[in-house]
């Protein structure tokens, strides 16, 4: 059933309009991440980069850099451990309590983070644990473990699992299947959900807000900011965590595709397996 | 076969559900608790009394739940309208452009909600970037478009466009084209493939979305904090006062206890609705 040629043409002005209206908001960050003035209005007469400098140069920034960086660092990889064994019980084998569990899985993702992040805070109070940038990890894996499952699933949903059958029938040890055929197959769902889980909780405001103690990341600094009143430093430090986020996914998307196309130029060795 | 895929389906799932347990269920069970505690107590070892709930009844909360339930309503169905045919047209129009919208609308998830909110503030505040441009421009001056409910309304659909948008386009995949074929070659009209067909055939897609912007929009708190100024007070609001400036534990969880019931009966009778299996793209 072909759609009609004009409905094809408004069909993809929307959508340039959706991208373009879901950016819009960055544009003006952008604008006002360069306004000279303290006080901020538009249209922007005096462009300056100092804010810039100023944030670079500031300890504040520099710890909060460091908190919400190691908090990504130890929930990327340890929601891509859990969330590849939870892919497998998610998609691949079937057990009695499968159904269940996938339930149970995409429970916390429906549940609002900030009421998730108080109830973690009264659960630490409770087993006298106090808050710092340490239990923060915690509250994210919650959110961000199922998500990395989910992501891992997709690909494992796409999985023979002949493959495995053949492996354990010329005599592969459980153990030597998962490292040699399951894990191989599932890795690219494995990497893109570190990379999801990485920008998830370099980016998450809402379970950082109560369950991160004295400590602050960088999303809770710029909301305590905003609502508190106008800061030149606040656009500019905005634009600088959204910089950060888009380098790390450039990072990660083109080294891969750098490494396959240095490999593609080398002569083709003999493919194992 | 069988009984070793028992056995690995069982260990494989233990990491996620120990993590689940003691930072999900247990956390939700303390809110329970502290939820029946005498107020303004900070420990699980009183006698219960309800008087938390009876605060709750008495002092108007219910227009907060309601404020909460009523934009996250609006903005569920708003938003099923408006990404409806950008969905359509992702799943069966679009070729590679749909490559191009799936990754610019998954990049934008990666920027903070409240730095792209504060950037709407930005946009939208009086001196503003649409404000203070038509003022220079025109010399029409108009007060900012901030401050009231509508706007609180447009964050919301704003921040949870992606949760309608993706599960939308997967459900509307999975209707075959040859269903809709046979349909029009029979002499079905439009409206007719999209009320008998499409519809029908995208529901587990469209109950998905809905209840994920419906659920995570009714537990929102930055839309109406940044954009909404005071203008109306929703839930996740006053559970986060009762916590900080009111130090009343008891009240926060019980407000919370609220919500939790509502949104979680949602959740779960929308999950046991849809197979996941189909929608994620199982191949056996």
């Amino acid at each position: 059933m072909e759609t009609h040629r004009t409905t094809r043409i408004v069909l993809y002005a929307y959508g340039i309009l959706a991208i373009l209206v879901l950016y819009l908001p960055l544009v003006s960050i952008g604008f006002a991440s360069v306004s000279k003035a303290r006080y901020l209005t538009f249209p922007i007469k005096d462009y300056a980069t100092r804010w810039y400098g100023k944030a670079l140069e500031s300890s504040t920034v520099a710890d909060l850099l460091t908190t919400s960086l190691s908090i990504a660092a130890i929930v990327t990889v340890v929601s891509m451990v859990v969330g590849f064994f939870g892919a497998l019980a998610f998609a691949r084998y079937e057990w009695r309590y499968r159904s269940l569990f996938q339930k149970f899985v995409l429970l916390p993702i429906f549940f609002p983070q900030t009421v998730l992040g108080l109830a973690l805070l009264m659960w630490f109070n409770a087993l006298n644990i106090i808050p710092s940038w340490h239990t923060a990890i915690v509250a994210h894996l919650v959110w961000i473990s199922p998500i990395a499952t989910l992501i891992i699933a997709i690909r494992a949903y796409g999985f023979d699992p002949a493959l495995e059958e053949a492996a354990r029938d010329m005599g592969a040890s459980t153990w030597q299947i998962l490292r040699e055929v399951t894990l191989p197959l599932l890795m690219p769902g494995v990497i893109s959900a570190g990379l999801f889980a990485f920008l998830l909780s370099w980016g998450n405001f809402p379970l950082s807000l109560f369950t991160t103690g004295a400590d602050s990341t960088l999303p809770e600094w710029l909301y305590a900011k905003m609502v508190s009143g106008y800061s030149p430093l606040v656009p500019t430090l905005g634009m600088l965590s959204v910089g950060a986020s888009f380098v790390v996914l450039i990072i990660a998307v083109g080294v891969p595709r750098l490494i396959k196309s240095m490999r593609s130029t080398r002569p083709q060795q003999p493919v194992k397996q | 076969m069988n009984r070793i895929d028992q056995k690995l389906g069982l260990f494989s799932a233990i990491p996620l559900l120990i993590v689940l347990v003691l930072a999900f269920v247990a956390p939700l069970g303390v809110v329970a608790l502290f939820s029946i505690m005498p107020q303004k107590t900070f420990s699980v070892l009183n006698a219960p009394d309800f008087s938390a709930y009876a605060t709750l009844l008495s002092q108007g909360y219910w227009k907060s739940l309601a404020w909460s339930l009523g934009m996250a309503l609006v903005s569920t169905v708003t938003l099923f309208l408006l990404s409806w045919p950008l969905a359509f047209a992702m799943a069966k129009v679009f070729k590679r452009f749909t490559l191009v919208l799936t990754i610019a609308v998954v990049v934008s998830l990666f920027v903070s909600e409240n730095i792209r909110l504060f950037g709407w503030l930005l946009t939208l505040m009086k001196g503003g970037l649409f404000e203070g441009h038509i003022r220079a421009w025109f010399g029409v001056e108009f007060g900012g478009v901030l401050y009231n409910v509508p706007v609180i309304i447009f964050g919301l659909i704003y921040v949870y466009f992606p949760f309608m948008l993706f599960p939308l386009a997967q459900g509307i995949a999975m209707v075959p084209d040859d269903a809709r074929q046979a349909a029009s070659d029979l002499g079905a009209s439009r409206w007719r493939i999209l009320w008998e067909i499409d519809l029908p055939l995208a529901a587990p897609g469209i109950v998905v979305g809905s209840l994920l912007s419906f659920v995570l929009a009714a537990g929102a708190l930055a839309e109406s904090k940044l954009l909404g100024g005071q203008a109306v007070i929703v839930m996740a609001d006053e559970i986060e006062t009762a916590f900080t400036y009111g130090q009343d534990w008891p009240l926060g969880s019980a407000l919370s206890m609220v919500l939790i019931v509502i949104i979680g009966s949602f959740a779960i009778f929308g999950i046991s609705k849809v197979d996941l299996d189909s929608i994620m793209g199982r191949r056996r």
